[in-house]
């Protein structure tokens, strides 16, 4: 029926299947065997992890992140360790891509054995993490804005949620007697779920959204996008870029004609470290943080000398180094609070477990992980740091999910 | 004794390669490690097909993350409707839209549908697409700059569809991969065996293609095009079959990506992601049956260790690693154990 060598054909492919079968049986109705923390707390160190992108497209934000860690550590070090334990940490590059920081997080978590995981920068690379370190029970402490919508028992947030940087700076707008607005975004979750809030909360106030454009992450072209300011004119340009596209945004801005006179921009992504990258001057503009360089404080004082002295008198501060920096410590005294480096005792004593920050005190709500902050507004000046213009007076209560602002309504639009 | 070595040698190889992956890697490597491998493997299905169409078929694809995210996210759509359960929908479509489920979503509940997806969409897409630009006679740098073009249009696409696709963030966090739990060890396990030996049986099937007429047809098209066409057939149904079948692997090794690595988002799809497939193909030795897979092997594991090892500097390390090799064996890594081999009396590997 066969020829001799289909019949071979068909003989090489059932001794494959017959191989793969036999190797290739699962576990369906187990719950998934819990997995075992292997974290050794027996010895004179304890053993952290760091996970920023050191190569690709993001490094060079997280590098920042991961000296202010390095810092961070090296300090709480010198000061006799963590209950006494010396922090060893240990160091991988996400790669600025997703399904790395995925791979890392895991190999951290479970071969590596680290108490904790630092790092992370987009949304993407959370949201890829979110699940591995969920499923080993570990911890994650992730020190950048972000858009919210989000709470997770094995996750940190030591960056702002959405009540924290954008609704503040939309009470700053309202302040202002804004009165139309012009969004422009980078085309990803963060920019387009910012902007939700912002149509949404406007309406609240009664500011009114003349226009709002996207433009890829990687894309620097932004005339056209421009060009619709300029014929829109509107009060303030509300920025939600992400990165280096914010160079293209604010060369086609000024080449245009468009000034801090006639429509000032906010953006929630230019800080210290970018402003002087922009390649033009963009003294007057504006930026929603929860710390500058400039907050006046014993603690940045401590900081802000400390990092220079360690990585160069040239290099700044910033808010997302601030909160990397804060996260170690708040890390440090969660652990002392429950005397223990279990993540499930670390979360039973967390709510409460507090920091004297650069930025001001922090607190963490045990609720929702995140941490109250305080929401400033900051005006750049001639030497690119930021004049603070408008603060939150205290400490914003986080609130990832916006349940306490009735005007939000997350399926609308 | 000669005769076998000629024909079967290929297969010992194959064999080889199957026991280390199937046998003796789960049983030496940490689970971290083996899942690792299991993404290695899934690049390596991809890597065959482009062995095939590039290699013998001298279709320098640049676009394979087309096919192997259209599979990725086929499977990756279909993991998350398992994951949100019958009657639910994707979290992330009630984060960022409205809370409703585009229509197009509603096969992929159908974990038979899926499967069939993962075959037939990459099949129709490269048989519409190569039928059009090899009828037309487009082909050398042109075809690669089309295919590549192609990559960067759908990373694009992704991207800026957040509410269908996820968009930047992508698809993860899956529980259920066709009723088994995904953060089962056993299961783990299960899910690279079956990457694993896929990639096997993909290596079987182009061995037999390589020994087939279509095989001597492929390679004499693609060192003498015309000479083929005055011979009475057709090199742009030739070509064409080969691109099918290589896009069809692609998707299947990026179906199995998915659930192994537990993500799939635009950058593991986009063009850099289409060249990394290119150079792992390069690096082992296009022309030659083992040299794709190996070396899309060697480049998954030289990016892993590399990256763990040298946080900072390990880009440039796989950068001269490239130039090296290219440099010094221009036909692959794989054409040393063909050097090595080749007292062995047996056919001689296409030339580059």
């Amino acid at each position: 029926m066969f020829s001799p060598r289909t019949r071979h054909v068909i003989g090489t492919v059932v001794a494959l299947t017959a191989t793969i079968s036999l190797s290739a049986c699962g576990n369906k109705d187990g719950e998934g065997s819990a997995a075992e923390s292997c974290v050794d707390t027996s010895g004179d160190t304890i053993k952290l992890g760091f996970l920023n992108s050191t190569s690709g497209a993001m490094a060079i934000s997280e590098q920042t992140v991961r000296d202010s860690l390095t810092l961070a550590a090296e300090e709480i070090n010198a000061d006799g360790g963590i209950l006494g334990k010396e922090i060893e940490f240990v160091e991988e590059d996400g790669a600025s891509d997703p399904a790395i920081f995925a791979e890392k997080i895991d190999k951290l978590l479970t071969s590596d054995c680290v108490a904790a995981v630092f790092g992370g920068w987009t949304s993407a690379s959370r949201k890829a993490m979110l699940p591995v370190v969920e499923a080993n029970n570990g911890l994650l402490f992730y020190p950048v804005q972000y858009e919210g919508l989000e709470a997770s028992e094995n996750i940190y947030y030591t960056g702002a949620t959405t009540n924290q940087q954008i609704i503040p700076a939309m009470d700053f707008l309202a302040s202002e007697g804004v009165e139309t607005l012009f969004l422009a975004g980078s085309d990803y979750v963060f920019p387009r779920t910012a902007n939700k809030i912002i149509k949404q909360y406007a309406a609240d106030l009664g500011i009114e959204i003349v226009g709002e454009e996207y433009v890829p992450l990687d894309d620097d072209d932004w005339t056209t996008q421009v060009a619709k300011i300029v014929e829109a004119d509107p009060d303030f340009v509300f920025n939600t870029i992400n990165g280096s596209s914010n160079v293209g945004f604010i060369k086609a801005y000024y080449e245009q004609g468009l000034s801090p006179e006639t429509s000032p921009i906010i953006s929630v992504s230019i800080a210290e470290e970018e402003a002087p990258a922009m390649g033009k001057d963009v003294t007057g503009q504006y930026a929603a943080w929860n710390y500058f360089q400039s907050v006046e404080s014993p603690a940045n004082e401590v900081f802000i000398n400390a990092f220079k002295e360690r990585f160069g008198s040239d290099r700044p501060t910033s808010d997302p180094m601030e909160a990397a920096y804060t996260s170690l410590y708040l890390y440090k005294n969660l652990v002392e609070a429950a005397d223990s480096f279990a993540v499930d005792d670390i979360n039973e004593s967390a709510d409460g477990v507090s920091f004297d920050a650069p930025e001001g005190t922090v607190t963490i709500d045990g609720e929702n992980h995140h941490i109250a902050k305080t929401g400033l507004i900051g005006r750049i000046n001639s030497d690119n740091q930021f004049d603070i213009v408008w603060s939150s007076e205290e400490p914003i209560e986080p609130d990832p999910f916006l349940e306490g602002y009735d005007w939000w309504d997350p399926s609308a639009e | 004794m000669k005769s076998f070595a000629r024909s079967y040698g290929p297969l010992v190889a194959i064999a080889v390669l199957a026991v280390l992956l199937l046998v003796v890697a789960p049983a030496v490597l940490s689970p971290f490690r083996l899942n690792n491998l299991g993404k290695y493997c899934c690049w390596a299905i991809a890597a065959v097909g482009i062995g095939l169409a590039w290699g013998r078929g001298g279709m320098l694809v640049m676009g394979q993350g087309v096919f192997f995210g259209i599979g990725g996210y086929a499977m990756a759509m279909h993991l998350k409707l398992e994951a949100a359960g019958p009657e639910g929908i994707p979290d992330f479509m009630l984060l960022y839209g409205d809370g409703t489920m585009p229509g197009w979503w509603e096969p992929f509940r159908s974990g038979a549908f899926t499967l069939f997806a993962i075959v037939a969409l990459p099949a129709i897409a490269a048989a519409i697409l190569g039928y059009a630009v090899f009828k037309r006679r487009v082909k050398g740098a042109y075809f690669a700059i089309l295919t590549q073009a192609l990559a960067v249009v759908f990373a694009t696409l992704l991207i800026a569809t957040i509410q269908e696709t996820g968009g930047f963030n992508g698809l993860n966090q899956f529980t259920f991969f066709f009723g088994y739990n995904l953060y089962d060890p056993v299961n783990k396990k299960m899910v690279y065996s079956i990457a694993a030996g896929l990639l096997v049986a993909c290596l079987v099937v182009v061995w037999q293609l390589y020994r087939s007429r279509f095989g001597e047809l492929l390679v004499a098209t693609r060192d003498a095009e015309e000479r083929v066409r005055f011979l009475g057939h057709d090199p742009a149904n030739v070509k064409l079959a080969a691109f099918v079948i290589a896009a069809v692997m692609a998707s299947i090794g990026g179906a199995m990506f998915a659930p192994i690595a537990g993500i799939i988002s635009p950058s593991d799809v986009d063009a850099t992601a289409s060249i990394f497939l290119i150079a792992g193909v390069a690096l082992g030795g296009r022309a030659l049956l083992l040299g794709p897979a190996l070396g899309a092997i060697a480049v998954g594991y030289g990016r892993s260790t590399l990256s763990e090892s040298f946080p900072d500097q390990w880009t440039y390390f796989l950068g001269a690693l490239f130039i090296a090799v290219i440099l010094l064996f221009p036909a692959g890594l794989a054409s040393l154990f063909g050097k090595a081999w080749s007292r062995l009396p047996r056919r001689k590997a296409a030339p580059a």
